[in-house]
């Protein structure tokens, strides 16, 4: 199996402030991380890989700093690594992101044909759980998303079964390779690299793709001109207007703290009480 | 979308465009209606109650799209639809659209977008909807706003979506300005359900699509449906009790599950609880868990990060419990109380116990 993950250096996002007058993300200092979303789809492509020989290779779009995440991917066992890097890219929505990753991945193809294609099921900075989909309608790659298990794999009649979550149950899906698949989280957690492999990922060479080396021939669909959507605002979320009412506690009895809780409530939605009454009497 | 330097595309947004010749045409707002298995997912409704307001707004129609095998499922949520704010239904009507596939899916909603032409077109941010939208997009090279949380038009007639970005830190409007349709999903239970009118009257628009399974390369092996329906339950439920890492223990979370019992409510949990194992992982709430749009929210234990905030911020009234008196929940809660939550629970529990122990006696 030729297997490609698409991963994405994001910064971590718990430890993002936003500047109290300027509205923006103050990034100085933030350490950043691969998606986590990305590594669980990373691991069932090495599963995979490791069951039917093959390569992995690890694709990221983004800074030329975003090489520190695909050096992390080596370190987990992947074979090799695509850092997609071009002023051009800046600013990619979607479907910049998703167009400019297809043509890497049509590229990569050309030296063997790719089977598999593995995206994280969303990213935690972007959250549009989009890009993936992007690649399989651009790539004509049959679309298995939010995957909670691959329950066999048939190289030789190039068919996968996997289940997939649904919004109220399970589906148990079979299609042919060529495959876009995004795993849902705690599918299974990303392994400890083995000794050599980290000692490779340092020192393994990167492929560095800018958009003409990608097969890029039109860098107007790229970036920012590439984006059919448009940033018009940027602002912090308004805090309520009025704190909360405080009830009092320290120092009283219980017995007291309970009756103003629920006369606050119960002033506060009108029709709970009788609501909880009515459910009480006909439990 | 990536982290574009926002300073930048906020200056093209500035740049009048006008809209391509062929996409003048596009016009009215749709709604595609979620149906999978018979089921119609409420997130289809409350996406007509929003877009009734956009619609009207732009003094245009109000149209779902649904997709099924003929039968009655798919007549009620016909009428459904209606009654819930459509003028009109485009209906296709295949035996091959029961259960959710992609291929045929994103085939016939993007053979109706092109015949019929809307302007603006909502999806349920669902697994589903998520799968959907991505291949309906990038199909028909058009702009797609993902997880919105406000919808609005400006003065231009344009859509101006609004989404939480990092993790909720930001929020940024997103407008697709020359491209049709302007797409947009926004997560179930983020927009308030609206009321049914139930003698509504409204039309079906039927198109007829070529579907064949030989042509259909993913096939179906096995549905196995959930056995428990809690997942559902929380996002829906009238009433919510939380904890978060202020429990301390696993063991105390049975305070938490408790007060929910009593008052016939669901309970629910911060990311941590999850991440330890505490709680199984469809009770978190929050960005990355449930969004929740209770009547009542108690939350006990939780500090009220961000990320929390988002998904509980629909609530009607939110009474938190915490040590801390500078806890951020206490910024956005309505009524608080400062103090240990490992007394106040069992306190406020068995203070409901009586008092509703009365009701069963006088009832
Ligand atoms: C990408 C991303 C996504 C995330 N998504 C989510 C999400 O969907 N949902 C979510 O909840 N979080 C999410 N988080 C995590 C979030 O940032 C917070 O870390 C988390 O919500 C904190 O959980 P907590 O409030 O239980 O714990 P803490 O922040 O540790 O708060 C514990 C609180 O308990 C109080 N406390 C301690 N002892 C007591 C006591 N005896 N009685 C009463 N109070 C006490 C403390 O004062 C404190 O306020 C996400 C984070 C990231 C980075």
């Amino acid at each position: 199996m030729n297997i490609v993950v698409c991963i994405k250096q994001v910064p971590d996002s718990a430890q993002i402030r936003v500047h109290p007058v300027t509205n923006t993300i103050m990034r100085q200092g933030v350490p950043t991380i691969i998606n986590p979303y990305d590594l669980f789809s990373l691991e069932a492509a090495l599963a995979l890989r490791d069951m039917t020989g093959g390569t992995v290779t690890v694709l990221t779009m983004g800074p030329p700093m975003a090489e520190e995440s695909l050096r992390k991917a080596l370190g987990y066992g992947a074979d090799r690594a695509v850092l997609l890097t071009d002023r051009f890219f800046a600013g990619s929505d979607t479907l910049a992101t998703s167009y400019a990753l297809s043509t890497a991945i049509a590229k990569l193809a050309e030296e063997a044909p790719i089977d598999m294609v593995f995206c994280g099921k969303q990213t935690i900075d972007g959250d549009t759980a989009q890009v993936g989909p992007g690649i399989a309608c651009r790539l004509g790659l049959n679309q298995l998303t939010y995957v909670t298990a691959v329950d066999g794999l048939d190289a030789a009649a190039r068919e996968i079964t996997v289940q997939r979550r649904s919004e109220g149950g399970v589906q148990v899906l079979r299609t042919k390779l060529p495959v876009m698949v995004t795993m849902l989280e705690g599918s299974a957690s990303i392994r400890r690299g083995t000794l050599p492999d980290l000692l490779r990922a340092a020192r393994a060479p990167i492929t560095v793709w800018n958009a003409a080396a990608a097969g890029i021939e039109d860098v107007q669909r790229c970036g920012l001109r590439g984006s059919p959507t448009v940033v018009k605002k940027v602002f912090a979320p308004k805090p309520r207007a009025e704190k909360a009412k405080l009830i009092d506690v320290k120092g009283r009895r219980d017995g007291e703290i309970a009756a103003d809780t629920l006369a606050a409530l119960f002033a506060a939605l009108p029709k709970l009480e009788g609501d909880l009454a009515r459910q009480a009497v006909q439990a | 979308m990536t982290d574009a330097p926002k300073a930048a595309a906020a200056g093209r947004a500035q740049m009048k465009t006008e809209l391509p010749e062929r996409f003048r045409d596009y016009k009215h707002v749709w709604v595609f209606i979620e149906m999978e298995r018979g089921q119609v997912h409420p997130v289809s409704w409350e996406l007509l109650g929003e877009g009734r307001k956009l619609a009207d707004r732009l003094g245009v129609e109000l149209a779902g799209a649904l997709l099924g095998p003929a039968g009655p499922a798919t007549e009620a949520a016909v009428r459904e639809a209606v009654s819930y704010g459509a003028d009109l239904v485009y209906l296709v009507e295949h035996p091959l659209l029961g259960d959710y596939r992609n291929q045929p899916y994103a085939e016939a909603m993007t053979a109706l977008v092109n015949t019929y032409k809307p302007e603006i077109l909502l999806l349920g941010a669902t697994t589903l909807g998520r799968d959907l939208a991505g291949t309906v997009a990038t199909t028909l090279a058009t702009g797609l706003t993902a997880d919105c949380t406000a919808l609005a038009i400006d003065g231009e007639g344009s859509l101006a979506a609004t989404r939480p970005t990092f993790g909720g830190t930001l929020l940024c409007t997103i407008h697709t300005l020359n491209f049709r349709p302007q797409m947009a999903t926004v997560r179930p239970r983020v927009m308030a359900m609206p009321e049914a009118e139930p003698g509504r009257q409204g039309r079906v628009v039927r198109h007829a699509v070529d579907l064949e399974e030989s042509r259909i390369v993913t096939k179906i092996l096995d549905f196995i449906p959930d056995l428990s329906t809690n997942k559902v339950r929380l996002a829906y439920a009238d009433i919510v009790v939380a904890g978060g890492l202020g429990l301390q223990k696993p063991e105390n979370f049975r305070l938490i599950t408790d007060l929910a019992e009593v008052l016939g409510a669901e309970y629910g949990c911060s990311r941590p609880l999850v991440q330890k194992g505490w709680v199984a992982a469809e009770r978190q709430i929050g960005q990355t868990g449930k969004t929740i749009r209770p009547r009542l929210y108690i939350a006990a234990g939780i500090s009220g990060a961000i990320q929390h905030r988002v998904g509980v911020e629909g609530a009607d009234c939110i009474l938190a419990i915490n040590s801390d008196a500078g806890a951020p929940i206490f910024d956005f809660a309505h009524l608080g109380m400062v103090g240990d939550a490992l007394t106040i629970l069992p306190t406020l529990t068995e203070a409901f116990r009586r008092h509703l122990a009365v009701d069963r006696l006088a009832g």
